[in-house]
């Protein structure tokens, strides 16, 4: 099994996500700086974690979303690798059109840092396959941009195929209906706004993003 | 040539910095104001054989990186 981590200017959440990668999966993560041109060959998964990539200059995600390694990671996502966003990996991989929708300022302009209970709308997925008979997970957020919009026809569309992954139980930044997680039609790639990569051991709080990074690999 | 654009939120987009700067101005007394949008203008100087050529080439730069078309609109000066 093995992971590759990206890693842009202003990430921060790159070494949290190889440790927990690392830990609850015991998978080889190598990181990627992303103004390589090749990622590591034969990858089973590939995250673009959370941060400030680019300072968020501009808008969050938009320059690191036209970095050089995502070329690669748009390849490989197009090709079927299990690619999850989480954080500013979410603003990244719907700046790069690999997601629909966008990421806006949240609803009461504050940066929100906590712990969310998040519904699993779909544990059909390769990456919530783990979560089959839990309605209910425990993560964290830290975003100030979290808050999810897409036009009605496209959030009517995300949830008739099956494409809302978690929605918060008590939103927190004002996502549209409530989303915190999506995937796309071919199902291999997530992006969820919730930090896995902070709950991963019972001392975090919660050890249920274990299990994302555990079915993300299962199907490896 | 002097490029400027200008990006904001479309309409049907909530812009809540808008919105918080919209309800500071009522706050000090100027409650005729409304319909706030804050957005943002970026601007450069552009090589290019004329304006019509210039233009074309601000509008790809918007599309490709200076605007989200999903939530925002723009609209391009040339000088």
């Amino acid at each position: 099994m093995k992971a590759a981590v990206v890693v842009f200017p202003g990430s921060n959440c790159d070494r949290d996500c190889k440790v927990a990668i690392e830990r609850s999966t015991g998978a080889q993560v190598e990181m990627v700086w992303h103004g390589d041109t090749a990622l590591p060959a034969a990858l089973d998964l590939i995250v673009l974690p959370g941060g400030f990539s680019y300072g968020d200059y501009l808008r969050c995600g938009a320059m690191a979303s036209l970095s050089p390694i995502m070329a690669e990671v748009k390849a490989a996502a197009l090709r079927g690798v299990a690619t999850v966003g989480i954080c500013n990996g979410f603003q990244v991989l719907c700046e790069a059109g690999l997601l629909p929708g966008a990421l806006l300022r949240n609803e009461r302009l504050k940066y929100v840092c906590k712990a969310v209970d998040l519904a699993v709308v779909n544990s059909q997925t390769r990456f919530t396959a783990g979560y089959a008979g839990r309605r209910q997970v425990a993560m964290t957020v830290g975003n100030g941009e979290g808050n999810f919009f897409a036009d009605e026809p496209t959030l009517d569309r995300l949830e008739g195929d099956g494409q809302v992954v978690f929605r918060y139980l008590d939103n927190p930044n004002g996502s549209a209906r409530d989303i915190a997680g999506i995937i796309n039609p071919k199902g291999n790639v997530l992006g969820l706004m919730p930090h896995p990569d902070r709950a991963f051991e019972p001392e975090l709080g919660s050890a249920d993003g274990a299990l994302l990074f555990q079915s993300a690999l299962a199907s490896a | 040539m002097r490029a400027k654009v200008h990006v904001f939120l479309k309409p049907g987009v909530l812009d809540v910095q808008g919105k918080a700067v919209e309800q500071a101005l009522h706050g000090l007394g100027w409650s005729g104001v409304e319909h706030v949008r804050v957005g943002k203008t970026i601007e450069f100087d552009i090589a290019a054989a004329d304006a019509a050529a210039a233009e074309a080439e601000v509008k790809a730069m918007c599309e490709k990186l200076l605007a989200n078309t999903v939530i925002e609109s723009f609209r391009v000066e040339l000088a």
